[in-house]
């Protein structure tokens, strides 16, 4: 069956999710969207999944119009969707996880579990599944509980299969294996759409790429585009950023990192024995793929992993091994990836958020007690200096927009005494002009001469800001590069291969590299 | 050129976020007291007096159908309905008259030292349920579900009754070590808990049940062993009558029950505040309750706030069993001294949404109850079950502030211009509604 989707619009209030976005998937074709976290991928097939309805232009099928109410109109039509986070139940077995939503049922309204088991044995062998339908979901690893959700669209006869970021999850084997499967599928006829941002599954499995930013089309490529092109038609940004600075005047080595190894918690490598250093008053830009280890390097500076080795020392002084607590006390700024989760206190006012990290000594609490006048005459300077737009300072956090949010994080960071502002994903999900008011602060705090580590997986970031450049794959550093390295190096490092001998394979041997990408993916995913 | 409209389209978006608080739907000009009547009618305060007063619309609604006078006269509802109407009036009227004249004012009393006697002992009832639902509230506010307080009075009760009548000690000394003696006691079963959860992350709600019966049971087992809680001489299973230094004394006179722990309750209730509100301990136990991620990376210990507010919440709580064992029933108590005020008050703590002030009017309010539903039984042969339903009643309803809402049709709090979330709802919607098809 073929897909068309003709100038698909949705407009959440005045944001534009999905700006007039028009794809064909042919059948016996794999179909790659591409795009970033936020691009509007999941927008997009929420609507073709009838979710959602779309504002403007038709979703057909074989060339015909379709109008899909709900996502019970769009497995009628025939189209499946595996989604990033299964939608099974746990305590029932496979086939009654299949025959859900559809049960065929029997005499006196009694459930027909034979024929749903006859149904996940005969599909599953017409592909090679391995599925036993009377397992408990419950007992199932991971990949077979996504095979479960494939035979589920299939035995509604999907011609149409949707996988949303359907890696994720996985670890590379069952990765390996879901790709496998997905050409099989292919072979059969089905039309497959494949979501992600992840460049070496594009490349491996789709015939064809869709290049989705700010929720437009912005391009279609061949799977023999080079990583480095399809890195910058992904994260290359519609406006170009620039960061007014001057050179760099580094200091003395301030930060050295030596052999730092992380294991996180579920016993995978995510960082692998990583050195660097950061010079007072120079930015280190960490680049990479998301999820090679970067969230997990940051998490180790902090002292929020647990599982260390190596060193970590500021200003001659060790700081790993130490606690959060010793660590911030040490000078330690630190702005998290995922502010909501780990920077903010979302039912906390403005002013409480801004002492969060001080709520130990002095100015912010003496004898035991909050100093409030002192908090109130500090949150309103803060307020002012960082142009936090709200209605007070007493104004939960949770209200305000990622923007705002920001420069509250942000303002509670360079408020303190810094040696050291580690600065991860600062920007991500902000609008432009949010976008250039961090980068600012992150340029004065450098030439204020504390050393600053940025991480950002956007390459326009890392060429606004940094002076230094190290590009992190698969747990490790590839390199260290000055600014101003042109694109295609940077992304043929993001792809692990040194640029000084381009086409010799990737530095560490193959298994071991898959066990840090996965453990990366993992915490992503986490 | 295209790349350049996506970018004032951003910047557009944006200009709505960061006004977002403020700004109404495209349509409608902003106002904000219309927005401030809305978080008033959609805060949680209306939530919880809403849901008493529903509890008891619904208990009157159980009054007259359970009533054997509008039985009889709904028999012939269709040839005299009015009679019905009347009996369901005389008797919802009368409970409620009896619930209220049992609790607050007595005008059948000839002065007013006798006709205010009820409301004494409805802060007598309130005292242990005020300082027990502090405590849990302290909990919630840390994000630590305690169902302990059972075990935790017990315990309490064993410690302070034990300093109560073991030691001749001078008059104030004696009774401040008894009270402290019971602080430790709920403190130290409470923090079994919070350690076992800080330490290897064992859920406290199993931990807190597992730990009242152990309670209940060795408890019961001390009382009945000669040597240990037993009263000398005596066979049943039942404590020594405390020693009467060691004896709330009566606030206002001995011809009411009421004694200091109420005045104990009124500064815990004060303490509590500060402690939440003004401290940076309680600060600390706030950021852990809202977001522990967020409280450890700002360097925050989570397991010193847990463990911490488990010690001074079970210490509350043991205040509680201290009210009962050495005020109201000084001479001596058996295993059930808890008197279910320990689940009691989690209720009270949801009732005052987990504030000190919220927490210590919900305690009067389920004091009332019980002093109250005494009388209702006896005045009215009203079962004093209708009480208890219209207290779990009340839980039901807080549990459901949507559904208060609904009834009521208040606007949802929160709900705002569809700008700012809006992009993030498709998404979180979206495996909701999958799961339910």
């Amino acid at each position: 069956m073929k897909l068309e989707l003709r100038g698909i619009t949705k407009r959440f209030g005045s944001l534009t999710a999905n700006d007039h976005i028009s794809l064909t998937v042919e059948p016996g074709e794999i179909h790659c969207i591409l795009g970033e976290n936020g691009a509007g991928k999941s927008t997009l097939m929420n609507v073709l999944y009838g979710l959602l309805q779309a504002d403007e232009g038709e979703i057909l099928l074989d060339d015909v119009v379709q109008h899909f109410d709900g996502p019970g109109d769009a497995m009628k039509a025939g189209i499946g969707m595996v989604h990033q986070h299964f939608m099974l139940i746990p305590v029932f077995t496979v086939a009654e996880n299949v025959m859900l939503g559809n049960e065929s049922t029997g005499f006196a309204g009694f459930l027909n579990h034979k024929d749903a088991r006859t149904r996940v044995q005969e599909i599953s062998s017409r592909f090679g599944f391995d599925v036993d339908p009377d397992a408990l979901i419950e007992n199932l690893p991971v990949g077979v509980q996504q095979r479960v959700e494939i035979i589920k669209a299939l035995s509604r006869d999907a011609k149409v299969l949707v996988f949303d970021e359907p890696t994720a999850v996985l670890t590379p084997q069952e990765t390996d294996e879901l790709m496998a499967i997905m050409r099989q599928l292919r072979d059969a006829g089905t039309a497959i759409v494949f979501i992600t941002h992840k460049l070496r599954e594009v490349r491996e499995v789709a015939d064809r790429i869709t290049v989705v930013r700010l929720g437009k089309v912005v391009g279609e490529a061949s799977p023999t585009a080079s990583n480095a092109e399809l890195a910058s038609l992904m994260v290359g940004r519609a406006v170009e950023l620039k960061v007014q600075k001057e050179a760099a005047k580094p200091g003395a080595a301030a930060l050295q990192v030596r052999g730092l190894t992380v294991v996180d918690h579920l016993g995978q490598l995510v960082v692998n024995d990583v050195d660097f250093e950061v010079r007072a008053g120079e930015i280190l830009a960490i680049a990479g793929v998301q999820g090679n280890g970067q969230t997990e390097l940051t998490e180790a500076l902090l002292g929020l992993q647990e599982h260390v080795e190596g060193e970590i020392v500021l200003d001659g002084k060790k700081i790993s091994g130490e606690g959060v607590r010793k660590v911030l006390e040490a000078g330690v700024g630190f702005v998290p990836e995922d502010r909501n989760e780990d920077g903010l206190v979302g039912g906390f006012s403005i002013a409480e958020n801004l002492m969060l990290d001080r709520s130990d000594s002095a100015p912010f609490v003496k004898g035991g007690g909050l100093q409030l006048g002192y908090r109130a005459r500090f949150a309103a300077e803060k307020v002012r200096e960082f142009d936090v737009r709200a209605q007070g300072i007493d104004t939960p956090v949770g209200t305000l927009s990622g923007g705002n949010q920001q420069k509250v994080v942000l303002a509670r960071e360079l408020s303190r005494d810094l040696r050291l502002l580690v600065a991860a994903q600062p920007t991500r999900g902000l609008d432009v002009g949010s976008i250039e008011f961090v980068h600012k602060r992150i340029v004065e705090a450098r030439d204020s001469g504390i050393p600053v580590i940025v991480v950002s997986t956007e390459l326009d970031e890392v060429d606004a800001l940094a002076d230094r450049i190290a590009v992190m794959y698969r747990g490790g550093i590839v390199g260290i590069v000055p600014a101003g390295t042109d694109r295609e190096t940077l992304g043929i490092m993001m792809a692990g291969e040194h640029p000084d001998a381009p086409h010799e394979p990737p530095p560490a041997p193959r298994d071991l590299d898959d066990a840090s990408d996965d453990a990366g993916s993992r915490g992503e995913a986490a | 050129m295209s790349d350049q409209n996506a970018a004032d389209a951003a910047g557009r978006a944006d200009v709505a976020l960061e006004t977002g608080a403020r700004v109404a739907p495209d349509d409608q000009q902003p106002n904000r007291w219309n927005d401030a009547l809305r978080q008033i009618v959609g805060g949680s305060v209306v939530i919880s007096i809403l849901a008493v007063v529903l509890a008891l619309i619904v208990g009157a609604i159980l009054i007259a159908v359970t009533d054997p006078g509008v039985q009889k006269a709904a028999g012939y509802f269709f040839a005299r309905p009015g009679d019905t109407f009347q009996a369901i009036w005389n008797v919802v009227s009368g409970a409620y008259t009896s619930l209220f004249q049992g609790a607050i004012y007595n005008f059948g009393r000839p002065t007013f030292a006798a006709g205010i006697r009820p409301f004494m002992d409805t802060l007598t009832y309130a005292t242990p349920l005020i300082v027990a639902g502090l405590g849990v509230g302290l909990g919630f506010r840390t994000g630590i579900f305690n169902i302990g307080g059972q075990g935790q009075m017990l315990i309490a009760a064993a410690f302070c009754g034990w300093i109560g009548w073991s030691f001749q000690l001078p008059p104030v000394l004696h009774l401040i070590v008894a009270i402290a003696a019971g602080f430790v006691g709920g403190a130290f079963w409470a923090a079994i808990a919070g350690v076992l959860k800080a330490r290897t992350g064992a859920h406290e709600v199993i931990v807190t049940i597992m730990l009242n019966w152990i309670a209940l049971y060795l408890i019961s087992y001390l009382l009945r062993t000669p040597g240990a809680l037993q009263a000398h001489g005596s066979n049943n299973p039942k404590s020594p009558a405390i020693l009467p230094n060691a004896v709330l004394p009566p606030l206002f006179g001995p011809q009411y029950q009421l004694h200091w722990g109420f005045v104990i309750a009124i500064a815990a209730t004060v303490v509590v505040w500060w402690l939440l509100e003004r401290s940076s301990l309680g600060f600390k136990f706030r950021a852990v309750g809202e977001n522990p991620n967020a409280a450890r990376v700002a360097g925050i210990s989570v397991n010193a706030a847990i463990v911490w507010s488990m010690v001074i919440g079970g210490g509350l709580v043991g205040l509680a069993a201290v009210d009962q064992v050495l005020g109201t029933t000084s001479g001596g108590f058996g295993s059930s001294i808890d008197a279910g005020i320990g689940f009691d008050a989690i209720t009270v703590a949801l009732l005052g949404r987990s504030r000190p002030l919220g927490i210590f009017i919900a305690g009067v309010l389920f004091g009332a109850f019980k002093a109250g539903g005494f009388l209702m039984q006896a005045a009215n042969g009203i079962p004093i079950d209708i009480v208890l339903v219209v207290q779990s009643l009340i839980v039901l309803f807080i549990a459901a502030p949507p559904l208060v809402r609904a009834i009521f049709r208040l606007p949802t709090p929160g709900r705002r211009p569809p700008q700012k979330k809006a992009p993030a709802t498709p998404a979180s919607q979206a495996p909701k509604e999958v799961a339910a098809k």
